[in-house]
């Protein structure tokens, strides 16, 4: 891991924010230790949100995405630092905070002794959303989530990915200005994410700003503006993926597939191929699937040279290479290269 | 209750306030709904045990010589306080454990405009509502199983006020155990709280009876139960001896602000990081 490259894209990238006014998030240094615990899990992070954007929050479970998110909605007191969410300290007005954020939760949390539209209606009331208003958003947000033809069913009578659609239908009842969703896409089938990723693009569309946690690497892509990497609570870097990636553009990478020989050790195998001239880094990735070992290097130039001096170490360590695949550095590699790790 | 938003135009802090007051109210409504919904199961669950207790005890018991004739009058004003202080226990205990912990429903309240303890004060007064009610319709009951029941008209007013003030009793004791007792625990607490606390309520008996019996006096004197049984009993039946009334109502008023403010602490813990 060389740390210049994080000191490069931590912040926001120069000239983006103008005034104050278009900022939808603002935190500075904040942190929070859990009572009892012996460290921060969150450990001071400064960060933006501009107002209409997607921003996506790229970690492993346990880096403190959740406790960001318990934090800027209203949920986890901070031990230390300021976060305005809307303009809107939610610290000091935590009530006011409410009013402005809506949140989609990682676990089902819907009123189960509600049917689904009176979820979305009781919702609104809750906020204060006049009653000819909230019949019309929920008449309007149950058809638009394609919720339209069961709107009497109990939460427990649907799928996942209906489940998830609904909570997010209801957090957008009272019109948030900014829209929370934690690790959404976790549990649904490809479909149902499909449908999900379509409807954070019409809400961006629509001027709503959105923060989303996720440890998937394509959706942090496919979704975000600009993507911030956290590990053990601090924010390691931030950008957009395509400048993340682009940080990276010397490096290709090679994806190994190896056969172990009897008695193989997979360590000794990465020290080999490390010291390749022009190998960058050998991370092996846990691969339950298979008894063999997963293997990502990342090179400098040209990957397919790579091939036959890897295939050599590895027949000189006793196995045999089964698959070896090019490609173009992505986010998982930024993170490998930002933690050291991988992140699945 | 319609829901009416009217910007006043008045200072920010105000409007604020009748936001969250409007707020509670949307939330109360909620439990309302859901409660209306299944009235006649609520009904049933809070009947049954006074039910039984008031036939077995006032009727079976006196009819075949066990009690003396007249105690369906002690009887009676401690089950009107066991109705009001059990079922304030229950309804605000049991949801609380299974919506802070297995179905997660407490979150989209936490996250209405309303600060943490007013989710909290809602629990509060419904589960006291739930309470008032149980304990309201077992006069009807003493009519129908006892044939006449105590009654003074001029004690009236009191009486309300006293089962008022037993529901919310009973409403704290539940939110201080739906907060502080871990849910794989409720089930023994529920057996290790309930039991002691409805026996030792002076429910069945006077608490000035209890003078031969000085350590079970104490015990009693110990649970705020004690004290609503004893001011009904002063309230509707004043020749049996009781504690006195205005005693009864500054301990129970008492115990009232320091069990729910130690719910209160409760609550705030579970429902903040």
């Amino acid at each position: 891991m060389t740390t210049g490259a994080n000191q490069r894209t931590i912040g926001l990238a120069p000239g983006r924010v103008t005034s104050s006014d278009a900022l939808a998030v603002e935190v500075t240094d904040l942190a929070k230790r859990y009572t009892k615990a012996p460290t921060d899990s969150l450990g001071g992070v400064s960060f933006q949100v501009l107002q209409g954007e997607v921003f996506g929050f790229l970690g492993p479970n346990g880096a403190g995405k959740s406790t960001t998110i318990g934090i800027l909605t209203t949920r986890i007191v901070p031990t230390r630092g300021r976060a305005v969410v809307a303009g809107v300290d939610v610290v000091a007005d935590p009530v006011g905070a409410r009013r402005v954020l809506g949140v989609v939760p990682q676990q089902n949390n819907l009123d189960r002794s509600l049917s689904v539209r009176q979820n979305l209606l009781f919702h609104a009331s809750y906020h204060g959303v006049p009653r000819a208003e909230r019949v019309r958003r929920a008449d309007a947000l149950l058809d638009q989530f394609g919720l339209a033809d069961r709107p009497d069913g109990r939460p427990d009578d649907f799928s996942g990915g209906q489940i998830q659609r609904m909570m997010i239908a209801r957090a957008l009842m009272h019109a948030p200005s900014v829209l929370f969703l934690d690790e959404p896409s976790t549990g649904l089938d490809p479909a149902a994410r499909l449908f999900l990723w379509e409807k954070v693009a019409e809400l961006k569309a629509a001027g709503t700003t959105v923060v989303i946690t996720t440890h998937d690497m394509d959706e942090a892509a496919t979704l975000s503006d600009r993507v911030a990497i956290i590990d053990h609570g601090t924010l390691l870097a931030l950008d957009t993926p395509a400048a993340l990636v682009q940080g990276m553009a010397s490096e290709r990478t090679l994806d190994c597939a190896v056969d172990p020989g009897p008695g193989a050790d997979v360590t000794a195998l990465v020290a080999v191929i490390d010291a390749l001239p022009g190998v960058r880094e050998t991370e092996q990735l846990d691969d339950p699937a298979t008894g063999g070992w997963r293997l990502r290097i990342l090179v400098e130039g040209e990957a397919a040279g790579f091939v036959a001096p890897v295939a050599q170490a590895v027949a000189a360590s006793g196995g045999s290479l089964t698959d070896a695949r090019l490609g173009e550095p992505n986010l998982e590699d930024v993170f490998i290269h930002m933690t050291g790790r991988a992140l699945r | 209750m319609t829901v009416a938003v009217t910007d006043t135009g008045g200072p920010v802090g105000a409007v604020h306030r009748q936001g969250q007051w409007r707020t509670g109210l949307a939330i109360l409504r909620r439990d309302l709904f859901v409660t209306g919904r299944e009235f006649p199961v609520f009904l049933a669950q809070v009947i049954l045990q006074p039910l039984f207790l008031l036939f077995v005890f006032g009727k079976v018991l006196t009819e075949l010589g066990y009690a003396r004739p007249g105690y369906e009058l002690v009887l009676f004003p401690g089950l009107v306080a066991l109705a009001a202080v059990l079922t304030g226990v229950q309804s605000t205990a049991l949801p609380l454990v299974i919506e802070f912990s297995y179905s997660n429903e407490i979150e989209d309240r936490l996250l209405a405009p309303l600060p943490v303890g007013g989710v909290a004060l809602e629990k509060v007064v419904f589960g006291a509502m739930r309470a008032f009610v149980a304990a309201v319709i077992m006069f009807p009951i003493g009519v129908w199983i006892l044939g006449t029941i105590p009654w003074r008209a001029t004690a009236t007013p009191w009486v309300f006020l006293i089962i008022v003030l037993g529901s919310l009793l009973g409403s704290s004791m539940g939110l201080i155990l739906g907060t502080y007792v871990p849910p794989h625990r409720i089930n023994v607490t529920f057996a290790l709280v309930l039991t002691p606390l409805i026996f030792t309520g002076c429910s069945q008996y006077a608490w000035p009876s209890l003078h031969n019996l000085r350590w079970f006096q104490v015990v009693c004197a110990l649970n705020p139960m004690t004290y609503v049984s004893e001011a009904l009993r002063g309230l509707m039946v004043p020749r049996v001896p009781h504690i006195p009334v205005g005693v009864c109502f500054a301990v129970a008023t008492g115990y009232l602000v320091v069990l729910s403010v130690i719910g209160m602490i409760g609550f705030r813990r579970r429902a903040l990081g």
